[in-house]
C-alpha cells in the first residue's frame, strides 16, 4: 500500500484512510481481519506520531498532553441554553458599580466575646433575642415594638419573594428558566379585557369524545378507538332492582324507595290535594256569614255553602282519583 | 403564579446536571431490545454495554411497542430517553426479514435525530479471543479510531454510520490526556459498499528509538460484520440547530493589536478630528470671564442707568 496522507483528527484520536481499497475482493475472512489489523496499525501509528509530539507535562501517572479540539463536528444532544437576563438587583448593581463581596461565615460577637455564625442556630444579632427595646420619642404608647419588628420582617420577606417571582417571570419570558423551577399559573385575576382562557381538563376532554360518539347511529359502539382512549362509561345494567331478600320485614332500602315515590307524587299533586280556590271560597263565605250575622242577623240558607270536609280525605288514595275530573 | 421548586438539594443538583449546557460532556447510551432477540444479538448488546460501562444503561425487558423507523413507534424511545437522560440508543431486534438487527440512533432534545439500521454477521464475542490478560483495556479509557476504506467517504450510508459509531464509542471530550492510559482501538474497515468489519483491539506500546512508541494491535474485543440496512438522516433544520455552537465560544478576532517580540503588544488607536469651530460654548467656560470683565470695564464709562427711586405713596 502506498503511503498516503491519512485524515487525522487529534481531538477524537481518529485516523481515516480515505484512499484504501482492497486490491482484490477478499477471499476469506482471515484475510480481511489481517488486512484490517495491518491498516489499523498504520493509522494508529500516524495518530500516535502526532500525539506524542505534542508538548507534554510530566505527572505521577505519566505524561499529560493537551489535546486540541476535535475537528469532526458531532451534533449536540440538547439545545443551547439561553443566557439568563440579569435580575433587577444585578442591573442596579452594574449601574452603580457595586461589587459583590463574599461575607465570612463566622462573625465576632462583642456581647459574648466569641465567634458566632452569621446565619442559623445561635447566630449573631438574632432578631428574636433582643430582650429590651428602648422606646423612641416617636413611638405611640399602645404599640408593641416586638410585634412591629415581626411585622416588618414578614413584609420584607414577602417583598423579597415577590421580587424573586418577578425575576423568574422575566427569565421565563426570555426562555432561560433554571432547570429546577417550573412556573405554574394557578388562579389569575380577571384583569380588564383579558381573562384566562379556561383550560379543559383531561376528564372533560374524555367526555367530549363520548358525547360526539352518541351522535352516531349506533351510539358510538363501533367507532374506532385511539390508543389510550377509555371505553365509554356505561353500566351494564339499565335498571336497578332492590335485592330480593333484605333482612326481615320492610327493609331500609325498600322504605326509602317507597318514601321517595310518595313524596314525589304528593308534591306533584299537592295542588290537587288541596284545592286552593275552594279553600279561599270557603274562607270568604265564612267571613260573609259572620258579617251578615253581625250585620243583620238574617240567616240565609247556608246549606249550599257548608264546607265539604270530605275533600281533605282524598290524600289516602294517592291522588289518583282526584285527577279524574281535573284538567290540570 | 406559583413556583414549583424542588427544594431538596440532591434533586435540584440532579436536575441541574440534566439541564442543557454550553459545552456538553459525554452522552449516555440506552441499550434495549424489542420483542424477539437472538442469542447473537443478546451477546452483542451485553458486550456493547461492557465496552461503555460507565455511561450506559441496559434494559433487560422486551419492549413491544418500539419501532424506530415507523412514525408512531418512537414515542416509547423518546420517553425512555427523557427519563434516563440518554441521547444515544442501541435497539436490538430479530425477525425473519431482518435477522440480528441493530438500530443505532441519536436523539436531540429527547426527540429522534437520526437512525442507522445495521445487521450483525460473523459475530465473535470477547470470550472467544485469547490474549495476554495484562493487555486488557481499562474501562472508560479514551479509544483510538481507525476507519479504513474510501467507501466511508463516497457512500452516504457508510458516512452516516461512521459518524454514529464515532459518537457512540467516543466517550467524553477531554483536553488533558494521559498518554500512559491509551490502550484501545476501534478498527472499522469498509469491506464493500454496504458492509463493514468492526473490531475492537487492545494497544500494546512497544519501545522504539524515538519518543513515539511503536503500536501493536491485539484483537481482544467483539468483532463483527455490520451490514447497513436502512438509515434515516436528520431534518435539515434540526441538523442546523443541533450543530450550532455557542457564539461565545467562537474566537473573536482582535483588530488593531499587533504583538511584537521586541516591543511587546502594540495597539493602534484612531481618534477622529475634533471639530473646534462647531462646538457650542457654554456660559461656564472660564475663558469667557476675561471677555466679560473687559466688556464691563468698557460699559462703566457710560453712566449706569439710574435706579428708579420708589415713589412714596403720594
Amino acid at each position: 500500500m502506498a503511503e498516503t496522507q491519512y485524515e487525522v483528527d487529534l481531538g477524537n484520536l481518529l485516523a481515516f484512510d480515505a484512499h484504501h481499497q482492497f486490491a482484490s475482493p477478499p477471499s476469506s475472512r482471515e484475510e480481511i481481519v489481517k488486512e484490517a489489523l495491518e491498516q489499523g496499525t498504520k493509522l494508529v501509528q500516524a495518530v500516535a506520531d502526532a500525539l506524542f509530539n505534542l508538548p507534554s507535562t510530566e505527572d505521577l501517572e505519566g505524561p499529560i498532553v493537551k489535546l486540541p479540539a476535535p475537528t469532526s463536528r458531532l451534533p449536540r444532544e440538547k439545545p443551547l441554553p439561553k443566557p439568563r437576563p440579569p435580575t433587577k438587583w444585578e442591573v442596579f448593581a452594574q449601574k452603580k458599580g457595586i461589587q459583590k463581596r463574599n461575607k465570612e461565615k463566622l462573625v465576632f460577637d462583642e456581647q459574648t466575646g466569641s465567634w458566632k455564625r452569621r446565619h442559623g442556630y445561635d447566630r449573631v444579632n438574632d432578631d428574636n433575642d433582643i430582650p429590651i427595646i428602648e422606646a423612641k420619642a416617636t413611638d405611640e404608647p399602645g404599640t408593641d415594638p416586638f410585634a412591629e419588628r415581626r411585622k416588618e420582617k414578614k413584609s420584607k420577606v414577602e417583598k423579597q419573594e415577590k421580587n424573586r417571582l418577578q425575576n423568574l417571570k422575566q427569565a421565563q419570558k426570555a426562555g432561560a428558566l433554571p432547570s429546577h423551577i417550573q412556573l405554574a399559573a394557578t388562579s389569575l385575576p380577571i384583569t380588564g379585557t383579558q381573562t384566562m382562557p379556561k383550560k379543559v381538563s383531561k376528564d372533560e376532554l374524555q367526555n367530549v369524545a363520548g358525547m360526539a360518539a352518541t351522535s352516531t347511529a349506533s351510539g358510538g359502539k363501533f367507532d374506532k378507538k385511539l390508543p389510550g382512549e377509555k371505553p365509554p362509561k356505561h353500566e351494564k345494567k339499565y335498571r336497578k332492582f332492590l335485592p330480593a331478600v333484605e333482612g326481615s320485614g320492610m327493609g331500609d332500602m325498600e322504605r326509602q324507595q317507597t318514601e321517595k315515590v310518595l313524596n314525589k307524587l304528593i308534591s306533584k299533586n299537592s295542588h290537587e290535594i288541596l284545592n286552593v280556590e275552594k279553600a279561599v271560597n270557603m274562607y270568604n263565605v265564612k267571613r260573609e256569614k259572620r258579617q251578615r250575622k253581625q250585620g243583620g242577623g238574617q240567616s240565609s240558607s247556608s246549606s249550599k255553602f257548608k264546607p265539604n270536609k270530605k275533600s281533605f280525605k282524598k290524600t289516602s288514595h294517592k291522588g289518583s282519583s282526584s285527577n279524574k275530573g281535573k284538567s290540570k | 403564579m406559583r413556583i414549583k421548586t424542588q427544594t431538596k438539594g440532591r434533586i435540584r443538583r440532579e436536575l441541574d446536571k440534566r439541564a442543557p449546557k454550553l459545552v456538553e460532556t459525554g452522552k449516555k447510551t440506552l441499550i434495549l431490545h424489542g420483542t424477539k432477540t437472538s442469542s447473537v444479538l443478546n451477546s452483542v448488546l451485553t458486550e456493547i454495554y461492557h465496552l461503555k460501562k460507565g455511561n450506559s444503561i441496559k434494559y433487560s425487558r422486551k419492549n413491544d411497542k418500539i419501532r424506530p423507523f415507523e412514525s408512531g413507534g418512537e414515542a416509547s424511545l423518546e420517553f425512555f430517553s427523557l427519563k434516563t437522560d440518554c441521547s444515544l440508543f442501541v435497539f436490538g431486534s430479530h425477525s425473519k426479514k431482518r435477522p440480528n438487527n441493530l438500530v443505532l440512533g441519536r436523539t436531540y432534545d429527547h426527540h429522534i435525530y437520526d437512525l442507522v439500521e445495521v445487521g450483525i454477521e460473523n459475530f465473535r464475542s470477547m470470550e472467544s479471543f485469547s490474549y495476554d490478560k495484562k493487555l486488557a483495556p481499562q474501562i472508560g479509557s479514551k479509544p483510538f479510531f481507525a476507519f479504513i476504506g474510501e467507501a466511508f467517504e463516497s457512500v452516504d450510508e457508510l458516512k452516516h454510520l461512521k459518524e454514529v459509531l464515532l459518537d457512540l464509542f467516543r466517550g467524553e471530550v477531554v483536553t488533558n490526556l494521559n498518554l500512559a492510559g491509551l490502550d484501545r482501538v476501534y478498527v472499522c474497515t469498509a469491506v464493500s459498499s454496504n458492509k463493514i468489519f468492526f473490531s475492537h483491539c487492545a494497544l500494546r506500546l512497544k519501545k522504539s528509538g524515538t519518543v513515539v512508541p511503536r503500536m501493536e494491535l491485539v484483537e481482544v474485543g467483539p468483532s463483527m460484520d455490520m451490514v447497513v440496512r436502512r438509515h434515516r438522516h436528520p431534518d435539515d433544520s434540526l441538523r442546523k440547530e443541533a450543530m450550532k455552537t455557542a457564539p461565545e465560544l467562537t474566537k473573536k478576532k482582535v483588530k488593531n493589536v499587533v504583538k511584537d517580540d521586541i516591543q511587546g503588544k502594540l495597539g493602534k488607536i484612531y481618534i477622529p478630528d475634533q471639530k473646534v469651530g462647531d462646538m457650542p460654548l457654554t456660559n461656564n467656560v472660564k475663558g469667557l470671564k476675561e471677555e466679560r470683565r473687559e466688556a464691563k470695564m468698557k460699559g462703566e464709562d457710560s453712566k449706569p442707568t439710574p435706579k428708579k427711586q420708589k415713589q412714596d405713596a403720594e
